[in-house]
Formats: C-alpha cells, structure tokens, sequence
C-alpha cells in the first residue's frame, strides 16, 4: 500500500499525517513537494494535510489550490484513487472545486482547539466502512475557519445523496446542518476539519482516526 | 489601465467579522450603525485595449482566483 502526503508552503499536519499513515496502516509514505508536476505511481491514497498554505493569503486553501500538484491530484481522484483533506486539507479541495461548499470563519470569531464527538452520518462509505457498528467517534478540531457554508440546494443534495459523512455532536463553529466532514458524489474524496492524523493512537486520547486511515487503503 | 475589485460575503451568507465590527462601534457609541459588512479590496494595473476589454478579464480573474463565488460576490471598476 502507497501513500502521498502534499506538502503546501505553510502546511503543517504534513508529518502528523504521515506518522499517523504510517503507523495505523503500515504503508509506504511518501512527502510530495506542492511544486512537483508529478505524483508517485500506483498510489492508493492522497492526503492533503492541515495548516496554513501559504499563509492562508486571499483565502484558507485559495492559493494552495492552484498549486502545480493539484493537477495531478485531481486526475488522480478522477481516477479513482482515495483522497482525504483534513482541515487545511478540506478548505483547498473545496477550493480546488473537488468538493462543494466553503468553510468561513467560525461563527464566534474563535479559533476551536478541543476534541469533539462526531456522528458517523454515513456508515458506507469507503472511509467509514471500518467503524463497523459504531455510530460516533472522538477526533480533535484546531481550526479558526472551519465554518461549513453551502447553499440549501446543494446541502439537500448532499443529505440525500449520504455524502455528509460526519456530523458534530455539539457544532463547535457554526457549520451549516453540523457538518464536519463530506464526500463527492463518486465517494473516493474526502473532507473534514477534525484531524484523524491527532486521534490514532489511544496515548493521544483517540484512535479512532486510524480507522479511517486503514478503512481508505482496505478499499483501495 | 487600473482595476478594483472588491470582494464582499454574498448577503445570505452571515459575515461574523461585520457582526463583530458593528457591536464595537455600538460600544463605541454608535447604536445607530446597522449591516456592516467586511469586505476586501484588490487594486492591480493591467494592459487592456479598451475598458469592457479590461472589465471582461478582471471578471475572469474574480471567477478563477479573486473571488470564491460560493460565498463572495465582487464588483469590479476598470479606469
């Protein structure tokens, strides 16, 4: 199994993801540089990690968006291949148009750092398909623009079509209908705002994200 | 030629930052201030022929890069 974690200017969950990749799954990492025009062969998962491409400048994720890998990342995920943006991660796949929807400033004006219980809202999907019976699971959320926004028409496409994949128990920063985390409709692209890559192993006070990790590439 | 474009959150869209800005000047003795928005202005020189040439490129530029039109919508002046 093969892994790529792209590495934005001003990402800084890069690592964390590849830890976390690495120990929950046993696959092979590898760090791609934003600025390379080609990503490794026979990749079965892509992950765009948290932090603040390039400073967050125009937009969260605007810039990182059109970086030269994100070419190559979206014939990937047309391809097939799993695809996950984890805060950061998800505010350039909205950007990169890979996903509906926009995330705004959180509606307190705060920055969030605390773990939050998550409603598995669709049990089906690849990324999901490993938490068995279990209905909810406990990641942390460190985002300051993690707001959810769309429109009614997509978000009643979104509930109908079971791309919302996470909900918030108690919604921590405003996301429209408690969202934290979708799929595109082909269901191989995902976004969330709580980190996986900080719920992997019980010391961190979760594991529940390793379950996400090894459910991505067990579809593969 | 010089373009503007200004870039503000669509109005179904709340804007937390205004919301925060208007309960300020209320403190600041303003009760009378109402729907302030906060918005962003992008100044930049280009070469056009014409200004519905110009205007015509700064709109695309809005729709790919300057604007998220999910969210914001933009106004744009060429002079």
């Amino acid at each position: 199994m093969k892994a790529a974690v792209i590495v934005f200017p001003g990402s800084n969950c890069d690592r964390d993801c590849k830890v976390a990749i690495e120990r929950s799954t046993g696959a092979a990492v590898e760090m791609v540089w934003h600025a390379e025009t080609e990503l490794p062969k026979g990749l079965d998962l892509i992950v765009l990690p948290g932090g603040f491409s390039y400073g967050d400048y125009l937009r969260c994720g605007a810039m990182a968006a059109l970086s030269p890998i994100m070419g190559e990342v979206k014939v990937a995920a047309g391809r097939g291949v799993a695809t996950i943006g984890i805060c950061n991660g998800f505010q350039v796949l909205c950007e990169a148009q890979m996903l509906p929807g926009a995330l705004l400033r959180n509606e307190a004006l705060k920055y969030v750092c605390k773990t939050v219980e998550l409603e598995i809202t669709n049990a089906q999907t690849r990324f999901t398909a490993g938490y068995a019976g279990r209905r909810q699971v406990a990641m942390t959320v460190g985002n300051g623009e993690g707001n959810f926004f769309t429109d009614p028409a997509t978000l009643a496409r979104l509930e109908g079509e079971g791309q919302v994949v996470f909900r918030y128990v108690d919604n921590p920063n405003g996301s429209t209908a408690a969202i934290a985390g979708i799929v595109n409709d082909a269901g191989n692209v995902l976004g969330l705002m709580p980190h996986p890559d900080r719920a992997f192993e019980a010391e961190l006070g979760s594991a529940d994200g390793a379950i996400l990790f090894q459910s991505a590439l067990a579809s593969a | 030629m010089k373009a503007t474009v200004h870039v503000f959150l669509k109005p179904g869209v709340l804007d937390v930052q205004g919301k925060a800005v208007e309960q300020a000047l209320h403190g600041l003795g303003w009760p009378d201030v109402a729907h302030v928005r906060v918005g962003r202005t992008i100044e930049f020189e280009l070469a056009a022929k014409d200004a519905a040439t110009a205007e015509a490129e700064v709109k695309a530029m809005c729709d790919k890069l300057l604007a998220n039109t999910v969210i914001e919508s933009y106004r744009v002046e060429v002079a």
